[in-house]
């Protein structure tokens, strides 16, 4: 195999790599509040519920998450699960981050003083214009380190995806070194998520700055 | 005085914190224009009262009307408040100074003092704006308008905190302890601000340790003591009192 073509290959596999990475964010950030709000819910339920959730998604493998939403439909329900293998993979991995983001999120909440809320409903705003004016601003600002973390944690955490056997840049890196027994294809990887994460690093500094600005 | 309406009246307020009852039976009334200051020993409930006129806080019984109108009263030991809309129209009517100022620190002064006025109460903007000018030049503060507050020392903050309230044109403003997070010279410049406000007839209820202060700006002043208003009267009354708990209080400070 030519140097090209062997580049050529892995590069089909970042995109993937990347599309995982971009579908995780867009979906587990949001999911994340949702994921918080139940865990802060003053009914007892919701918030067990929530807690015992969140524990469970982070007190086990990513791995094992990921071959359980993705096998789970076939044992459980015997369905066909031919076109499941990428929605599984994004489905495991927006949950299992969302469940760490919420608690990043939770703890940037409890950091705010309670005279903030005090404040705000003296002046008159109501729940959601206090959130959203008031509180969010603050927390996006303590949370980013802890949220530059989790990211940077991702774009590692996408080659568990090759458990699944999909074409992510890890599987196929994997394949043709052992194929070619080259160590050629991990060197190209390896250089690939390093500078994909110096970039996330170098446009996370930039926002932290920019939030910097009190 | 008593022919001035009434803007805030509280009657029979209790309250308790688990077995400790922080407020035995208070009833008080702000005329307009006065100026009342609440005096009396750590503990004694003065904060608690003002978090319940200003509904921060539940009350266990009793009722308070502002401008003659019912926001929150106990009956059968629940709480019943007004109607949303009437309970918005109503909670206008007064602001309150925090000891902490509480300023948003995201927000630059000139937003924490328009932001409520333009976003909650829709004023027009421009308005708006050129009131806050006004605002912050009346208190000192005309080249402050783009600092965000942490580029403030404490008594700017707090008077950025008063203009933050004034800038809603409420009827009554309170102040829970305005000055007790300030360092002693920059308590001063703080006071003199109130003292302003109260020369303009601005209704005020004021949680003070200052004692002088409170003798010189007050129409009417209130003892606490353990949850009951222990001495109410004009300065004079209030200070020369022979109460032996006044007495005590005065007492204690001095030696502070
Ligand atoms: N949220 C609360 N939960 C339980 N106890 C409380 C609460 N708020 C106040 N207390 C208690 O109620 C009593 C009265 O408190 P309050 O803050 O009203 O006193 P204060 O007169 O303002 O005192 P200070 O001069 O120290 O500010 C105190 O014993 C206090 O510990
Ligand atoms: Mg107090």
């Amino acid at each position: 195999m030519s140097f090209v073509t062997m580049l050529e290959q892995i590069s089909s596999g970042m995109l993937k790599t990347i599309l995982i990475f971009i579908l995780t964010l867009i979906f587990s950030l949001p999911l994340g509040w949702i994921i918080a709000f139940g865990r802060m819910s003053k009914n007892k339920i919701i918030s067990g519920i929530t807690g015992f959730f969140i524990s469970v998604l982070r007190g086990t493998p990513l791995m094992l998450q990921l071959v359980v939403v993705f096998y789970g439909p076939y044992f459980l329900f015997k369905w066909s699960i031919g076109n499941w293998r990428f929605p599984a993979i994004i489905v495991g991995f927006s949950i299992n981050y969302a469940a760490y983001f919420a608690e990043i999120y939770r703890s940037g909440i409890s950091a705010i003083p309670v005279g903030q809320y005090e404040a705000a409903h003296i002046l008159g705003y109501n729940k959601l214009q206090t959130f959203f004016k008031i509180i969010l601003p603050q927390v996006i600002r303590i949370i980013l380190p802890a949220v530059t973390n989790e990211v940077i944690t991702l774009v590692k955490d996408t080659s568990l995806a090759f458990t699944l056997s999909y074409m992510e840049m890890f599987t196929i890196t994997k394949q043709i070194a052992s194929a070619q027994t080259t160590f050629m294809p991990f060197a190209i990887a390896g250089l690939f998520y390093y500078i994909f994460n110096l970039l996330i690093s170098f446009v996370m500094r930039k926002l932290e700055k920019k939030l910097n600005y009190y | 005085m008593s022919e001035k309406t009434i803007y805030l009246e509280m009657n029979n307020i209790k309250k308790s914190f688990g077995d400790l009852q922080v407020l035995k039976d208070i009833s008080l009334s702000v005329h307009e224009g006065e100026v009342l200051s609440i005096i009396g020993p750590s503990g004694s409930g003065k904060s608690t009262l003002l978090r319940i006129a200003t509904m921060l806080e539940t009350m266990d019984g009793g009722s308070i009307k502002y401008m003659g109108e019912e926001a929150v009263y106990v009956e059968n030991g629940s709480l019943h408040y007004a109607k949303p809309q009437n309970l918005r129209e109503i909670k206008k009517n007064f602001g309150l100074v925090f000891q902490n100022f509480n300023l948003f620190p995201h927000m630059s002064v000139m937003k924490n003092l328009t932001d409520a006025p333009i976003h909650v109460q829709k004023r027009n903007k421009d308005e708006v704006l050129s009131e806050a000018k006004e605002l912050l030049r009346k208190m000192g503060l005309s080249d402050k308008e783009d600092y965000y507050p942490s580029q403030l020392s404490g008594g700017q903050q707090q008077r950025v905190a008063i203009a933050r309230a004034l800038a809603l044109k409420p009827n009554v403003l309170f102040f829970d302890e305005p000055t007790s997070a300030l360092d002693p010279e920059l308590t001063g410049e703080v006071l003199k601000v109130i003292k302003r406000l109260a020369e303009e007839n601005m209704t005020m209820v004021i949680v003070t340790h200052e004692m002088s202060f409170a003798r010189n700006i007050s129409d009417r002043i209130i003892f606490m003591d353990k949850g009951v208003i222990a001495i109410e009267g004009n300065p004079e009354e209030v200070f020369n009192s022979d109460n032996p708990r006044m007495q005590e209080f005065l007492g204690k400070l001095k030696h502070e």
